[in-house]
């Protein structure tokens, strides 16, 4: 192709610094610009400041106790109080929120991204890939959690927690991959993923590049809503013994005890609760501008 | 005669945005007004606004008369006794006008016994009546079908049937015959003809092809940016129009009676009612624009006898469109074909399966899609293939682009037999044969940028984009900020553009363009189409150009394939098979198409096909137009006859012609454009 002598000569004098506004870039700038964006953002990452750099300024640890005070409300000494174990609760919230905003954010991620990838690609490839893939999401759904636990659980110790966030992940894509499967099948349809066929762009990248970012809200507000599920998912498979174990504590397990001495000792139960709110709302402001920031007709927060 | 029907300063806004501002007309019975204008424009809010269609949302002022009686502001129950009895309307998508679960003759009576004091069995007898009126064949059997039994021109005439069934005094069509093909849509014009003139009533003819309006309106009126900007006879908006507005509506459209020239689009596009320039709206498209034009509306100046023009300086609007046609006559070239062949085609087949049966599925039939296809394309040439729908031309299109080996017959692409392709060879194909679609919304990805978009087909073959998009961008005329944004804050034309862009991206030699400008307004249209001239000529590409539009086709293509049914009927260079058809199909098909020119619209001889086209999955023995060809009912004695019934004719060339081939056992060439 040959362009003519004098747009040449024009691309070559303002030529020198082009950035190029792909998706990725233009999605992070229209999420930050959004007030929503940049208060969950905001919110979230001052938690996990508080979880992680909190314990360095407290002398109490999550293992201590304090064996001169049980069950003392919030004081100088005990900043949000003791439990009946004589346990520093801003010590053990802090402990628990460490675990929950990892376990929950990432097997919210994890689970959400499962459903999309088995579900796109039953949808768009059809025949025998969908046949396969559809049957392993039936099975999981009719397969009680439990029995996939009691063969898995010797497979991991404690403190294992990688391997903990992939089983909450397990139990909660099914329902979401077989929206998005429906769903990918009318994208497959559409005419911008024929032109790329016709472009020569493998099915695989096809998948990942247009019909997976055309289902993004979906997708966005299934994350959401895993976050707060995962945590409390987490906290009923700790019943069960599986998952996070005393002394180690999470979010899940200081609710479960908070809420039976809530009444008499409110700070056993409201910091933590408050904290879990706090989180879920961040991550829903977060999810809310995310969706508007893939979204291109969506109103622009300027 | 006093008017039927009197609209005068008719305003209608949604939400304090104004869609029709100020419109007034009248019409006397027995009169057709044709209201035109791009979409957008107003003109199917106005007429929903007579008949008291519009949403609640919707402030209505201003005055509409029927008879002298006052309709804005009339309560429903007044505006139900009007409506279906001294207005109708026939709507322009025929499936969703008709219920699909009652029969058609059911429909029909029901709207004989809401207006008239009938009983069922004397409502169902006009019923058939109606329908024998509007032209369909055994009306009385027929009545008994469901809407999903007929074809789109068929319901089209049933609701032509309701609309006249308390012989209205005002008949309104919105867009009646945009959905469906020319050749039906003369038929549907010709059944509008005549159900006028056995009610007697005014037609209120509303579309955005001047063609149309042409040959049957008496009266005209140019509706632009909620306003009427010109109104008048037919005659004086065609010949003497006072307005730049009209003057470049005429300029832009693609006639099928001219040659290539380039046609002169109107710059921009339409404003958003919400953001109307100061002044004249037309002003920042208008290529005789003065200061003065942007201190305020011009109202519709009196330039001629019932003749109306809202522009300041129109004593100096001059139809340009006449001096150009002089000056066309001596474009007719004589092109040498180019040597290399980048596209050939040969005896090309598709057949469907046609199942029943929700489990078990069964073959019961085969739709045969392409039957037998064979053409080809050499470098720097533009193939316009081009038919009905049903035609079979986007299966034949499908079967180049998906380059897979054809059930039957040969597709060579750029010199590689598509049965014998390895992976890497499809991958080098498919980066030198490109396409653009004809929806340029649906086929660009919303959820990418245009810069996304434009890189996609560079990736995807290892090029670095960069720099590339902004040269792609100022080649289709955007400029580079633009890469930044979203395929849906451009308007329709701009969108084809991105298309186009992205589909050059690659450096290809062959583009296959799906109805490419089908989507747009004409005066965007006339832009897109120059720029793929030019294109094509810059870059040495090659086109195959899908179209139904055959004015279209004239306009870029220098080659012509005419498709029917599977089949090719005829093909050859435009101005050979434009000028002298010699299939008797592709003649029906031209002198259907009607001309933005009135005089000639008038006097024009059409040939009307009968019938719809016949089933792919049964068609006719021999020669597969026969069932319809106005040459075998008319003019060929019983033994030439069965020759077409037996035998099924090959293209075969002309005796005289360079290059123009038929398929027909009794080919004979005639004008009739």
């Amino acid at each position: 192709m040959t362009l003519s002598d004098e747009e040449l000569a024009e691309e070559l004098t303002d030529g020198t610094a082009y950035r190029a506004p792909s998706r990725l870039r233009v999605v992070t700038g229209r999420f930050f610009r959004s007030t929503q964006g940049r208060i969950g953002f905001a919110v979230l990452a001052l938690m996990f400041l508080l979880a992680f750099a909190g314990p360095l300024v407290n002398r109490w640890s999550y293992t201590d106790k304090d064996l001169t005070a049980f069950m003392r409300p919030p004081s100088a000494d005990h900043w949000f109080g003791t439990l009946q174990t004589g346990s520093d609760v801003f010590a053990v919230t802090l402990r628990g929120m460490q675990k929950s905003l990892i376990v929950g954010l990432l097997a919210a991620l994890v689970s959400t991204a499962l459903a999309a990838v088995v579900g796109a690609f039953a949808g768009y490839f059809r025949g025998w890939t969908e046949r396969s893939l559809t049957w392993l999401t039936d099975l999981l759904l009719v397969l009680p959690a439990f029995l996939i636990l009691a063969i898995i659980s010797p497979l991991f110790g404690s403190g294992q927690w990688v391997v903990f966030v992939i089983m909450l992940a397990l139990f909660l894509w099914m329902v979401t991959s077989k929206i998005v499967r429906g769903m990918a099948i009318s994208v497959k349809e559409r005419e911008f993923v024929q032109a790329a066929r016709y472009m020569g762009v493998p099915p695989v990248r096809i998948i990942f590049r247009h019909v997976i970012p055309n289902l993004s809200s979906l997708l966005i507000v299934d994350a959401t809503l895993n976050v707060s599920a995962a945590i409390l998912t987490e906290t009923s498979l700790s019943y069960f013994g599986f998952g996070i174990q005393p002394p180690d504590v999470s979010f899940g397990t200081l609710i479960a005890d908070g809420s039976r001495t809530a009444v008499y000792a409110p700070w056993t139960f409201w910091f933590v609760a408050g904290l879990l709110v706090v989180t879920v709302l961040a991550v829903n402001l977060m999810g809310d501008a995310l969706r508007d920031a893939f979204d291109p007709s969506a109103k622009r927060s300027r | 005669m006093s008017p039927v029907l009197e609209v005068s300063d008719l305003t209608v806004s949604f939400g304090g945005v104004p869609a029709v501002r100020g419109v007034s007309y009248s019409v006397r019975p027995g009169e057709v007004l044709g209201i035109v204008g791009e979409s957008g424009s107003g003109k199917s809010v106005a007429s929903a606004a007579i008949m008291g269609l519009l949403p609640p949302g919707a402030r209505v002022t201003g005055s509409v008369r029927l008879h002298g009686r006052e309709l804005i502001g009339a309560s429903q129950r007044q505006l139900a006794a009007f409506r279906g009895k001294s207005i109708s309307m026939v709507f322009q998508d025929p499936l969703s006008a008709l219920t699909p679960v009652y029969r058609v003759g059911d429909q029909i009576a029901e709207a004989v016994r809401a207006h008239q004091r009938v009983s069922k069995e004397n409502a169902m007898v006009k019923a058939v009546e109606l329908l024998d009126l509007v032209g369909i064949p055994r009306p009385s059997e027929r009545a008994l079908a469901f809407p999903h039994e007929f074809s789109g021109g068929m319901r089209q005439r049933v609701v032509i049937a309701m609309a006249i069934a308390n012989d209205p005094d005002v008949i309104i069509c919105d867009e009646p015959t945009t959905a469906l093909d020319v050749t039906i849509q003369a038929q549907v014009l010709e059944v509008l003809k005549r159900a006028q003139a056995k009610t007697g009533a005014a037609i209120i003819m509303i579309t955005h092809d001047l063609g149309v309006v042409a040959g049957f309106a008496d009266r005209v009126l140019v509706m632009y940016a909620g306003r009427a900007v010109e109104v008048g006879a037919v005659d004086d908006i065609y010949y003497r129009m006072r307005m730049p507005y009209t003057a470049g509506l005429l300029g832009s459209i693609p006639r099928v009676d001219r040659g290539r020239q380039p046609l002169v689009p109107i710059e921009g596009h339409p404003p958003s009612p919400a953001a109307l320039p100061p002044g004249c709206p037309f002003a920042p498209r208008c290529p005789m624009r003065v200061e003065a034009c942007d201190d305020r509306e011009p109202p519709l100046f009196e330039v001629g006898a019932g003749h109306g023009a809202a522009c300041i300086r129109w004593e100096e609007v001059r139809p340009d469109g006449l001096a150009r046609q002089a000056a066309a006559g001596d474009t007719s070239r004589l092109r040498v074909r180019g040597e290399r062949t980048v596209l050939a085609v040969r005896g090309l087949v598709k057949d469907y399966p046609l199942l029943r049966g929700a489990v078990f599925k069964r073959r019961v039939g085969t739709v045969h899609a392409v039957a037998g296809v064979s053409f080809d394309i050499r470098q720097g040439e533009t193939l316009g293939l081009v038919g009905e729908s049903g035609s079979g031309k986007t299966t034949t299109l499908t079967q180049i682009l998906e380059l897979v080996p054809p059930q039957r017959g040969r597709v060579v692409v750029l010199g590689h037999d598509t049965a014998r392709l390895s992976r890497g060879e499809r991958t080098e194909i498919r980066r030198d044969m490109q396409v653009v679609f004809q929806d340029p919304l649906a086929s660009l990805d919303p959820r990418m940028t245009v810069h996304d978009i434009l890189a996609e087909p560079l990736r995807t073959h290892g090029r670095p984009a960069g720099r590339r998009i902004r040269e792609l961008l100022a080649l289709v005329g955007l400029e580079s900020s633009h890469a930044a944004r979203y395929p849906q804050d451009f308007s329709g034309g701009q969108r084809q553009r991105i298309g186009i862009a992205r589909a050059l991206a690659l450096e290809p030699r062959l583009l296959v363009l799906d109805e490419p400008v089908s989507a747009l307004d004409v005066s965007i249209q006339a832009g897109v189409i120059n720029l793929l001239d030019s294109l094509k000529d810059r870059l040495g590409l090659s086109y195959l150009f899908v179209a139904h539009d055959l004015a279209v086709v004239r306009h870029i293509a220098d080659r012509v394939a005419v498709m029917y049914l599977g089949r090719i009927a005829e093909i050859g260079q435009v101005e050979a098979v434009y000028d002298a058809p010699a299939h008797p199909y592709t003649q029906a098909l031209l002198s259907a198409i009607p001309l933005p020119d009135p005089v000639r619209e008038r006097s024009r001889e059409r040939i009307l096909l009968e019938g719809d086209l016949p089933s792919p999955a049964n068609p006719p023995s021999g020669c597969r137009f026969r069932t319809r060809c106005p040459k075998f009912r008319a003019e060929l004695t019983d033994e030439e006859r069965s020759l077409c019934v037996t035998v099924e004719p090959e293209v075969r060339p002309l005796n005289g012609a360079t290059d123009q081939g038929a398929a027909c056992h009794y080919a004979e060439k005639r004008g009739v454009v």
